[in-house]
């Protein structure tokens, strides 16, 4: 504890740096969604390097209906008692009050989310405005660097959050990691065509020229169910997975939560893979793209 | 000319990937360890910033802790940052029940001890040994509750101590590996006596290290 009576070292919070800080202390892990402190245990127990705390998952968001608005206070602060690794929460896309509101709860992430029902259907919240970092979603590169330029700190894809079903979190991972290598072979005129055509501002563009990534980590989320699926997308080229509905909608919580926990480490070693793919019981049941009637990921642009 | 080195950095999660690549600057032969198989293949290890109780564990499931343990009790050199400097110590307080550290040098860290994610900070560091300051980046960082007797304080934020070294460990609460700045690292590998003086200097230009 630092004792307020002596003169304190000139510290600076909340700087982009700081806020970019965290996310890269979460490369290589698993973000579970939990909706109670039991959740949030079970999440810690099984390794997780944060959760993100909501009332519903996504996948009963979907049954459910209705407006899906940031949580209950008293819930998310019920799951930072019992946690002590980061707490993450959501606020509705537009809505700076609620994140005004997380950010005075002391939540470590906020995720301008898709998965609840848009506040505003023009503007994103100034993410610069905030000394809490922001996670946003997106389906593409151009969507990626719009957040970027209003202050993400994190990029995840969207994916189709409460399907179980990983094919449009891989479709968004190809897209933004495929226009990246692309931009890596334009030369300096045809940059500003993509920047045209991303509707993304030219100096992220001809950042990305020079580095070949994103200014900050890449994560996915959005359909991840199995401990196959956290491989596919981060031998795709995301660097952490969010998962969601995946796990306490499955058959075995616990079991699927240490499973793909492993999974996210040892991504790229099938024995490791097929070893902690077994016995898992049934994964979540998921849907189908075409039988959805609402497309979360078609929130925000 | 000695046999060449390879560092390791422990890869379970984390922050690796900015480690490996300040190593690889340095001209130092650099690998990511998540098997025992690496591990015994290594002259020294970098344990990254990341999340401390989801290292202990994945080190558990790998059954990597004892034999990790036993290196570093054979002298391996260890550089731990933030949640490696969590797992280095001798105790840790406000970790979990099932949290596991490794001893590596008599200190107490307290996790997440400068508070939660709003309360990370940057500060300029000065280093003892380093002639000028050192940018250092806090994120959710652990406070060093105590220190040995034997255990060297290099640095010190409002009086505690945020860069420690005992023989050829070096733990630092912040993250070395996100201010650009190999200095540390470099220092580190020459106590260790496996990076050559001169060498290390001659690739570096930007950076000084008073002997």
């Amino acid at each position: 504890m630092t004792d307020q009576s002596l003169p304190s070292q000139a510290r600076s919070t909340g700087s982009p740096l700081v806020k970019r800080g965290l996310a890269e202390m979460l490369k290589g892990g698993v973000i579970m969604d939990v909706v109670n402190p039991e959740q949030a245990r079970i999440a810690e127990d099984a390794g997780a390097v944060a959760v993100m705390a909501l009332e519903r998952v996504p996948s009963d968001i979907r049954k459910e209906g209705g407006v899906s608005r940031m949580s209950d206070p008293e819930m998310i602060q019920g799951i930072q008692e019992v946690c002590s690794i980061p707490v993450m929460a959501k606020a509705r896309i537009g809505h700076f009050a609620e994140a005004q509101i997380l950010q005075s709860l002391g939540v470590d992430y906020i995720d301008e989310s898709e998965v609840l029902t848009p506040a505003d259907e023009t503007h994103h919240i100034d993410k610069f405005a905030f000394d809490v970092p922001f996670v946003c979603g997106a389906t593409n590169l151009g969507e990626a660097l719009r957040r970027i330029s209003e202050g993400a700190c994190m990029i995840r894809s969207k994916g189709e959050a409460g399907t179980g079903n990983v094919v449009e979190a891989v479709r968004h991972i190809r897209s933004i990691n495929g226009d990246i290598r692309k931009i890596t072979q334009a030369d300096s005129a045809e940059l500003f065509e993509w920047a045209k055509q991303l509707r993304a501002p030219l100096p992220l563009i001809q950042e990305i020229a020079e580095t070949g990534e994103l200014p900050v980590p890449v994560f996915c989320a959005g359909g991840i169910a199995t401990p196959a699926d956290a491989s596919l997308v981060m031998q795709l080229g995301a660097q952490a997975v969010f998962v969601g509905s995946g796990i306490f909608k499955s058959d075995e919580p616990v079991k699927m939560a240490n499973a793909i926990v492993e999974a996210a480490t040892h991504y790229q070693d099938p024995q490791i893979l097929a070893k902690v793919s077994t016995g898992l019981g049934d994964a979540m049941k998921g849907l189908e793209m075409a039988t959805l009637e609402t497309k979360l990921a078609e929130r925000g642009w | 000319m000695t046999s060449p080195v390879t560092v390791g950095v422990l890869a379970l999660q984390g922050a690796f990937a900015a480690h490996l690549s300040i190593l690889r600057d340095l001209g130092v032969e650099a690998c990511e360890v998540k098997t025992n198989e690496q591990l015994a293949s290594i002259d020294a290890i970098v344990i990254p910033g990341g999340e401390s109780t989801t290292m202990s564990m994945l080190l558990v499931k790998g059954d990597m802790l004892n034999p990790l343990r036993q290196r570093v009790v054979d002298g391996l050199p260890v550089f731990g940052t933030c949640a490696g400097m969590i797992l280095c110590s001798e105790r840790i307080e406000d970790g979990r029940a099932d949290q596991h550290c490794l001893s590596a040098l008599p200190i107490v860290s307290r996790r997440n001890g400068y508070g939660r994610q709003i309360d990370s900070f940057e500060a300029e560091l000065d280093v003892t040994g380093l002639d000028e300051p050192f940018h250092g980046v806090f994120i959710r960082a652990p406070v060093v509750d105590s220190v040995g007797d034997d255990v060297s304080v290099l640095a010190a934020v409002d009086g505690q101590p945020v860069l420690c070294s005992h023989g050829p460990v070096t733990v630092a609460s912040f993250h070395p590996e996100l201010s650009g700045d190999s200095r540390l690292h470099r220092r580190w590998l020459i106590d260790a006596g496996l990076l050559p003086e001169g060498l290390a200097e001659a690739s570096d230009e930007t950076a000084e290290v008073t002997p």
